[in-house]
């Protein structure tokens, strides 16, 4: 009977090197996996063992922990509450966290590798010692301003979005998407009371959860002209340049008549390129982008941005919060050719055309930068729990450049034209040249019309200062006026902050 | 140092076997490995503690004190009742006994408030339940060495302990429920007020007596008698008899009492030992069929009818794919992976993890628990402890002079390893999940008792496998049976060679 009791070692063996395989298998090779499962409670409550780093703008702290006597032991408050929520996002307990709180979320709660050293300290003192500090570029006074401004408007939208940045850096100064929300509820450590706060924000049809800066897109309206003005520059054309207008246009082969906003606007059978820009003479641009083409037109869009599909913003060097692709739409007829109707329509913003605010914020400031497009972000500094030890600083980069100097040139003192004597007025600055372009997007048939205005402000050293993006969503007559008047606001504001410089 | 007579190396004769080896007792050396094993359990407590409370209490020891009490106080016995016994039998189960109290206390810790843990009574909580279940199991293990002086003297009882075995395995499944069903096994004696066994883990080792007897009565018409077929000889279909009743007790208790771990337990047990008795490969083909066979008819009928089946077909999706449903059904399988993964390869270090948040961590899930705290590295340690031990008491059964004990030591060893093997496989889903306790190291006295039985009986087989040859005139040192059990091998058989 021996050999068959050898026979049953073996298999004894066998059976327990099975154990030892599928052991490593769960223990090393998936440990990752099951260590940060979305069902595993075990690294959440490691994770609010240790206080949270804080996030601040310009010293103001935007979020904070208060220590309680549940399990979870740090909670996480938002003190700014709805200001800041679509900048700042949150950290719930369950539900999956977002804005910065989520993108930095790692060296917040101290398990970045960069915060290791503080972790090997706390292995000998016996401390935990809190995450490190996330510094934003936010200016306070223009965030504040820009959500009064949205919050406040005069044409009683109830959606929109508001976003400020720094030409010269992309420094983002101020971000708004309206309506907001205040993430306070969301972080509660009564899950359930969280997953209420939450089910009750999804439900809400204006999407208050929505980040409309960053992740969602419209019809641009007539802030498109920019773009298709710029287009022009390139092929030769300039400011004084003449080119064909009227009261309506009806592109050939088909679709509907283009028609200008008032009959007051550029009747003329000709006006210069400065002119149609002012008055925002949708005839005259319709003609003039059918004549460019659409590919110059898509090419143009491309070089400011759009068709973009990798843009984040939050770390320069690292994670954020994606961007969503702003498109033109290919304007092309089923045999590959141009489409005269939809190039037309495309080239006042309309048809199939898409930006998103920051986009259009964007391309402001490219243009108050003489050409050169930085690329935008949030996080200016990562500063240690000792708030001494700086783990990164911000250097800003050149994300393209859509023109040269010239063409951005002509085309600031267009739309600084724009605004001093065009649909703009209410954006002006004493002492600043503000440039900007109004925009008012069809939503459809007997929807309220869409809102835009996007803008820059160069002080008297030349430097550009601010750029904006003001977006009324179905603001109706008037919201593109009122999204220039709350560009103002912000800009100032921003002035404000800087000291008046 | 007072070594029994005998244990003096009496010099063998040249050519003879070489039972020189087995000529020392080893006693001091097991001493020597179980006060090794009890440093160890101690300095587990002393880790829960200072990870726990943040500092090591006073009587922090107190519990690995009582142990090692009583497992010296085995070892004494061992050292006069069973002086050629293994000596790594002994030292291994307290280790994995001794840190399973650890364990087990350390989770009493985890549920109570931290300003309670440093006050946390030593015999509360299911760490001191455990604790006291580990001196009475080791008192029984102590008592059947006593009693059982030669293991052979148990064939006499075969037939009663057959019956028994089988009493015990149906008992719960007749009765109602409220008196035999938890968590959704009918695997339970309950006695209202009183407390509750698993008659299972004894009816274990009272059908594996019955087993080793009645194969060695059988083995020769077992082996013998078989038709050729494919280049396999299989037996008669009469001689197969046996086998199906064991196979339908098995498939009963998978349906009625819900059970698939005991289910694949009495029947691998079974065809394990028929294999050894009659070294036949067609009989474990024949069983391995007739077992996936069953289980695959039980799943495909759950499925489809449902009924009694549908608790086994439930287990069979939930191993497929725990997180498809992670918080019902899944729930406990998916929090034993998720803490095993936390552990990683080193683990969270005693006390550092929470296995309190895996349900049912104290039975069935121990493993993951404690895998979420010692690691890869800390369970493949105690997965080499657990073989450590199978491979001793199979080394017991090669070395065993009789047919009867070499039987009894086998499947006594193989179902302790194949009990590793389905709970620990459950766990960490390489098999579907099936309640059976880890051996020696989940709260519970059945389990506790009934294996620490079996290593009693482990130790008093290796004893006479490693006891020197004697001659007739020496008489044995603790003096065995005065009669010699009835001679197994001439035992009556038709052989009918076709």
């Amino acid at each position: 009977m021996n050999a068959p009791l050898r026979r049953v070692g073996v298999v004894v063996m066998i059976l327990f090197g099975l154990l030892f395989v599928n052991l490593n298998y769960v223990q090393a090779i998936k440990a990752d996996e099951y260590r940060n499962s979305d069902y595993n409670a075990r690294v959440q409550v490691a994770e609010y063992e240790r206080k949270r780093g804080i996030i601040e703008a310009a010293g103001t702290p935007l979020t904070a922990s208060r220590e309680t006597d549940g399990t979870l032991k740090y909670l996480r408050t938002y003190p700014k509450g709805e200001v800041y929520a679509h900048v700042v996002g949150y950290k719930p307990v369950n539900l999956a966290d977002t804005g910065v709180e989520r993108s930095e979320n790692e060296f917040l709660a101290g398990t970045s590798d960069q915060l290791l050293p503080d972790r090997l300290w706390d292995l000998f003192t016996g401390k935990q010692t809190p995450g490190g500090d996330v510094l934003l570029t936010i200016s306070p006074r223009a965030q504040e301003a820009a959500f009064k401004g949205l919050a406040d408007n005069r044409v009683g939208a109830t959606k929109g979005a508001a976003v400020a940045l720094d030409p010269r850096t992309g420094a983002i100064q101020a971000l708004v998407s309206m309506p907001s929300f205040d993430p306070n509820p969301l972080a509660d450590h009564d899950t359930k009371k969280a997953q209420e706060a939450y089910d009750r924000l999804v439900a809400d049809k204006d999407g208050p959860l929505r980040n409309r800066v960053l992740s969602e897109t419209f019809p641009p309206g007539s802030t498109m002209k920019v773009i298709v003005t710029a287009a022009a520059l390139k092929q030769g054309y300039t400011p004084q340049t003449r080119i064909p207008a009227g009261s309506s246009w009806l592109p050939p082969t088909a679709g509907q008549p283009i028609r200008n906003a008032a009959a007051s606007i550029c009747p003329e059978s000709e006006v210069t390129l400065l002119n149609a820009l002012t008055e925002s003479c949708n005839t005259g641009f319709a003609r003039l982008g059918v004549k460019l083409g659409a590919q110059a037109i898509k090419d143009e869009a491309r070089r400011f941005g759009f068709e973009d599909e990798e843009l984040t913003v939050g770390r320069l060097n690292g994670d954020g919060q994606p961007v969503a692709a702003s498109r033109t739409g290919d304007m092309l007829a089923p045999g590959g050719q141009d489409d005269p109707p939809s190039v037309a329509q495309s080239s006042i913003g309309q048809n199939d055309v898409r930006m998103t605010p920051l986009q259009g914020a964007m391309i402001a400031a490219a243009i108050a930068n003489n050409g050169r497009q930085m690329r935008p972000y949030l996080v200016d500094r990562l500063l240690g729990p000792d708030r001494t030890t700086q783990y990164y600083k911000a250097a800003p980069k050149e994300l393209r450049q859509p023109v040269d100097g010239d063409v951005a040139r002509m085309l600031q003192d267009m739309m600084v034209n724009v605004v001093r004597n065009g649909t703009g007025r209410n954006a002006q600055i004493s002492g600043y040249r503000v440039g900007g372009k109004t925009g008012t997007a069809e939503n459809g048939v007997g929807r309220p019309e869409h809102g835009w205005f996007i803008g820059f402000a160069i002080n008297d050293r030349g430097e550009a200062v601010s750029a904006v993006c003001v977006f009324l969503e179905s603001a109706g007559s008037g919201g593109s006026a009122e999204a220039a008047r709350i560009s103002g606001a912000i800009m100032r504001a921003v002035i404000a902050d800087r000291g008046g410089r | 140092m007072t070594a029994p007579p005998g244990s003096v190396a009496t010099p063998a004769p040249t050519g003879e076997l070489p039972r020189v080896r087995f000529a020392s007792s080893r006693r001091n050396a097991e001493l020597a490995l179980l006060l090794f094993a009890m440093a160890l359990t101690a300095a587990y407590a002393a880790t829960v503690e200072a990870t726990l409370l943040d500092e090591v209490t006073h009587d922090f020891w107190v519990p690995t004190a009582a142990v090692t009490v009583v497992f010296l106080a085995l070892h004494l016995v061992v050292r006069f009742l069973a002086p050629y016994a293994d000596p790594v039998l002994l030292p291994a189960v307290a280790l994995i006994n001794g840190l399973g109290v650890g364990f087990l206390r350390r989770l009493d810790l985890a549920y109570v408030t931290p300003d309670e843990r440093a006050d946390f009574p030593i015999f509360a909580g299911i760490g001191g339940r455990q604790l006291a279940w580990t001196l009475a199991a080791v008192v029984f293990a102590a008592l059947l060495l006593v009693l059982m002086r030669d293991h052979r003297a148990v064939s006499r009882y075969a037939y009663t302990l057959g019956l028994a075995g089988i009493v015990l395995v149906m008992l719960p499944a007749v009765l109602p429920r409220r008196f035999s069903e938890i968590n959704g096994a009918k695997l339970w004696v309950i006695v209202p007020g009183v407390g509750q066994i698993q008659p299972g883990e004894f009816a274990k080792l009272a059908l594996l007596v019955f087993f080793a007897y009645y194969l060695v009565r059988k083995r020769e018409v077992l082996s013998l008698a078989s038709r050729r077929f494919l280049g396999i000889d299989f037996p008669r279909g009469r001689d197969l008899g046996p086998v199906l009743v064991v196979w339908a007790i098995s498939l009963l208790v998978l349906i009625f009492e819900k059970d698939l771990g005991t289910s694949l337990l009495y029947f691998g047990m079974f065809v394990v030992t028929l294999y050894i008795a009659t070294e036949r490969v067609s009989w474990l083909i024949i069983g391995l069929l007739l077992f996936f066979g069953g289980a695959f008819l039980a799943y495909f009928l759950g499925g489809t009818v449902g009924g009694p089946f549908a608790n086994f077909y439930l287990r069979a999706q939930i191993w497929l794919d725990p997180f498809e449903d992670p918080f019902q059904g899944g729930y406990q399988l998916v929090q034993g992976l998720l803490g095993l993964g936390t552990g990683g390869l080193f683990g969270a270090g005693p006390g550092g993890g929470q296995p309190d948040l895996v349900p049912e961590v104290h039975n069935d899930f121990i493993f993951a628990g404690m895998g979420e705290e010692i690691g890869l590295f800390g369970l493949s340690s105690l997965l080499v402890v657990y073989l450590l031990i199978v491979e001793r008491g199979l080394r017991a059964a090669l070395a065993v002079r009789d047919s009867f004990g070499k039987l009894l030591a086998g499947g006594l060893s193989f179902t302790l390893g194949l009990q590793v093997f389905v709970i620990v496989g459950g766990i960490s889903k390489l098999i579907p999940l099936t309640g059976q306790t880890t051996p020696f190291l989940s709260a519970g006295g059945s389990s506790l008792m009934a294996n620490w039985l079996l290593i009693a009986a482990l130790l008093r087989i290796s004893d006479a496998a490693r006891r020197p040859v004697e001659s007739a005139s020496t008489p044995r040192p603790s003096g065995g049976p005065s009669r010699p059990p009835a001679q197994l091998h001439g035992a009556p058989t038709e052989v009918i060679r076709p």
